[in-house]
């Protein structure tokens, strides 16, 4: 069912009103508007409201909306950004599009489906890799590409983390093609960022559109905070009533820095640094107090593995905790995720995660992968050689956006470079067809245009498996541009689950 | 609380109380040499010195480098954007524990200062600028005093702001010394008035100083008021008392509380009215050494080699 959109005020009309009649979607799928001004299901309000607005209002609402993330301090940081304000001023405003990207609760149920049963099957491919190696005995699993995981840790072998969970928190990047199928771009599963501002978001929406939301039936994302320390309290591997959770982040110079800070806020515990914490002589993680050393039961760490521990992993690492490893692997504290877990936040795992859905629960995938061709095969190698200027090119380990080859946007000299590094080290790169990332409305000075982006949901894991209602919706703020990182010009939306059932 | 967040606590209350005293020490300034005959007239250059950030201050000695280097230069650590910069990199770090309209305040002053003081500064719209300033401060104080509980990092806050308030206060007092009026402790020239009005006005203390010596304005009485008077929260005395209630409230602060009862002593057992100009110099040296042990007193009790993104 479609909902047609009105236009118009009538005399008062000031004039120069959004009309979506103008608005073109141009090849992509849009995700509110479905062509001729017609908004699609669940966005019809919104795009009702929008049109009544004049430009003077919409100014307004732009600008209230640039006040809130200024007042609110919401900012992200680039780490080439050397000057913004002197001393290396190095956050930025966070780039934010106030028209909201709407999913209808109806498909949102169905992806939120896929991605709980996504995150069933990772934890327990990581599980059985670090112990049986089941998946690999029977066959379904080539073992040669464990062995070329940058992300396997011998040091986890063996170890059986509480619940035997080890992604806790991961975040999967979902991107809708052509046709309107949802597909998984990539399960982050180390340090999964942006969760704050997907709350953010929010808060800055209520700010500027309090009567849309009033009226719109936009499902909340506040409780992720509370789930999230749910989650944390219960890997404690102490029975106290009230368990220590800590978040531990690299400091206040790492890119994700204001989201450490805001989800240890949200959720009333310490945001420690590396420096903060001790291990002692009876193994277990203490905090540095002013009124001496307290004992820590769990740690929500931001910091990557290799940085977490240099008597474990690196040794030059000067963001971690001495001794923490060891701490962990004899259950006196709790990690999350646990190390290790990036076992499967690899872009060539990736393409197997299908295969361990039906091999671990005995279900087909939900959600659908994109096509990905493994360099690492000779015959994939040679297609993706020879079709270089219609692919994606990823590097298997890189997240953020770098070091990727965009095919069809790219010069004759990048696809050359990138063929060498493809061909040195093919175990390191995957390949995939242009995806033709949605589009909605985003806001150029007082007119929308198509943008292109993705959407990444979080799904907690402990007993229990919950999704975020929703997700962080990235969108790339350049015309015709799909990276959608904030790291290289990327900005956001809030995202809005709609209930469209009756009553 | 983390050894590493009492001590950007602590901090965070010293940046934003030295922004807020750098900006009243450039308005008296200014006001005072505007009502001093040329030749007793010292030079703005002056002001690098009481602020300590002499020495690595290459411009001229004109007014507006001066300023320039005071106000908006983020290489001089002592300039009252580099404060405001520490202040939010400090607030930063330990946002989960402030209130949010807290690090909101800290926030909007110094963007608001760093576009106001990023333009050649006009003399004209100076004033305003560093008034803004003075209370984007005060505002925050009025924040912190409202809306947070009166936990260890309440307190934290009051030891900085109260020790930070004291050093500027010695400083300020401080711009008299610099001048270059013979001292007179009988008869006060027409221009010493001048300049002890300004040293009032720069603490807001002129008001208080009549209310409570019913005289005029005397270098005896101001020196004794804005050093030693106990209910003036601008004066030595009062500030040092303040941290030390502040102490008392936190865990093992027998060390801090020593040195704190050292410091106010420095005052009180000395009549301040009466100091010539180099022993006034030399007295104020000492309170700032005292103050200075003070500090590291409190460091080695609360922050043992936890690493801080402001240490002085």
């Amino acid at each position: 069912m479609w909902v047609v959109v009105r236009f118009g005020r009538g005399s008062d009309d000031l004039g120069g009103c959004i009309d979506w009649r103008q608005y073109a979607p141009g090849g992509a799928f849009d995700e509110l508007i479905a062509g001729d001004g017609r908004a699609r299901p669940g966005a019809g309000h919104l795009c009702r409201f929008l049109a009544r607005l004049s430009d003077a209002e919409l100014k307004e609402r732009k600008a209230a909306a640039e006040l809130a993330i200024r007042m609110m301090g919401i900012t992200f940081t680039v780490y080439s950004d050397k000057r913004a304000g002197g001393q290396g001023g190095i956050d930025r405003a966070w780039p934010f599009d106030i028209i909201p990207r709407v999913i209808r609760k109806s498909e949102w149920d169905g992806i939120a489906a896929g991605l709980a049963q996504r995150v069933r099957a990772l934890n327990l491919f990581i599980d059985d890799v670090y112990h049986d190696q089941k998946i690999i005995k029977n066959g379904v699993f080539p073992r040669e590409i464990l062995a070329g995981s940058r992300n396997f840790r011998p040091q986890c072998v063996g170890f059986s983390p509480p619940l035997k969970v080890w992604a806790h928190i991961c975040g999967s990047d979902l991107v809708r093609d052509k046709d309107g199928t949802v597909y998984v771009l990539e399960d982050n599963l180390r340090v999964p960022s942006g969760v704050s501002y997907m709350l953010e978001n929010r808060e800055v929406t209520k700010r500027v559109f309090p009567e849309l939301m009033a009226s719109t039936r936009v499902l909340p994302v506040h409780d992720y905070p509370a789930q999230l320390s749910d989650t944390l309290a219960a890997i404690s591997p102490t029975r106290r009533a009230r368990p220590e959770v800590v978040v531990l982040t690299p400091g206040i110079y790492n890119s994700a820095y204001f989201e450490h800070a805001y989800l240890a806020r949200q959720m009333g515990v310490e945001l420690v640094e590396g420096s903060d914490l001790v291990v002692g002589d009876d193994d277990r993680v203490y905090m540095r107090t002013i009124a001496g050393l307290t004992p820590v039961d769990v740690i929500y760490r931001r910091v990557d593995d290799l940085f977490l521990d240099p008597e474990g992993f690196r040794s030059d690492s000067a963001i971690g905790v001495p001794g923490l490893l060891r701490s962990w692997r004899k259950g006196k504290v709790a990690l999350a995720n646990a190390p290790g877990a990036g076992v499967a936040d690899d872009k060539v795992v990736y393409a197997y995660v299908p295969d361990m859905i039906r091999y671990y629960l005995g279900e087909e995938a939900i959600l659908p992968n994109v096509p990905t061709y493994q360099c690492v095969d000779k015959k994939a190698r040679a297609y993706v050689l020879a079709n270089l200027a219609k692919l994606v090119v990823k590097p298997a380990n890189e997240s953020g956006g770098y070091g990727m080859l965009v095919g069809p946007q790219s010069t004759k000299r990048e696809r050359e470079q990138m063929a060498a590094r493809v061909k040195a080290r093919p175990r390191e790169y995957i390949a995939q067809p242009l995806v033709t990332l949605s589009t909605a409305p985003t806001l150029v000075g007082l007119r929308p245009e198509p943008r292109h982006m993705d959407l990444r949901p979080f799904a907690l894991s402990g007993r229990d498996v919950t999704v975020t209602t929703g997700g962080l919706t990235r969108v790339a703020l350049k015309a015709g541009s799909t990276v959608v990182n904030s790291s290289q010009g990327g900005g956001s939306k809030d995202t809005w689950i709609v209930d469209t059932s009756r009553g | 609380m983390l050894s590493r967040v009492a001590e950007n606590v602590y901090w965070l209350a010293r940046y934003v109380e030295r922004a807020e005293n750098t900006a009243r020490l450039i308005n008296v300034t200014a006001h005072v040499l505007m009502d001093l005959p040329v030749k007793v007239r010292f030079g703005w250059d002056t002001l690098l010195t009481i602020t300590g950030s002499g020495a690595g201050y290459r411009g001229g000695r004109g007014e507006a480098a001066v300023i320039r280097y005071l106000t908006a230069d983020y290489d001089n650590r002592g300039s009252l954007i580099s404060s405001l910069y520490r202040a939010r990199e400090a607030a930063r770090t330990v946002r989960d524990i402030l209130p949010q309209e807290a690090w909101e305040q800290v926030n909007t002053v110094y963007l608001e200062a760093g576009r106001n003081f990023a333009k050649k500064a006009d003399p004209r719209v100076r004033y305003n600028h560093l008034n803004t300033v003075v209370r984007g401060c005060q505002e925050l104080t009025g924040i912190v005093d409202g809306t947070m509980s009166r936990d260890w990092a309440f307190e934290f806050l009051r030891t900085g702001r109260h020790l930070e308030r004291a050093d500027m206060t010695t400083r300020i007092i401080d711009v008299r010394a610099a001048s270059h009026l013979p001292d007179t402790v009988g008869d006060l020239t027409p221009f010493e008035n001048v300049l002890w009005m300004g040293v009032l006005r720069t603490l807001s203390a002129y008001q208080m100083y009549r209310r409570h010596t019913h005289g005029m304005v005397r270098r005896a009485d101001v020196l004794t008021f804005l050093f030693t008077d106990p209910v003036f929260p601008r004066s030595f005395l009062h500030c040092v008392r303040r941290a030390e209630d502040a102490l008392r409230n936190l865990p093992g602060a027998e060390g801090p509380l020593r040195t704190a009862r050292g410091v106010s002593r420095l005052v009180t057992e000395v009549a301040p009215g009466g100091l010539k100009r180099e022993e006034l110099h030399q007295f104020i040296d000492d309170l700032q050494l005292g103050l200075a042990a003070l500090n590291d007193r409190i460091r080695d009790a609360y922050f043992p080699a936890a690493p801080s993104v402001s240490e002085q």
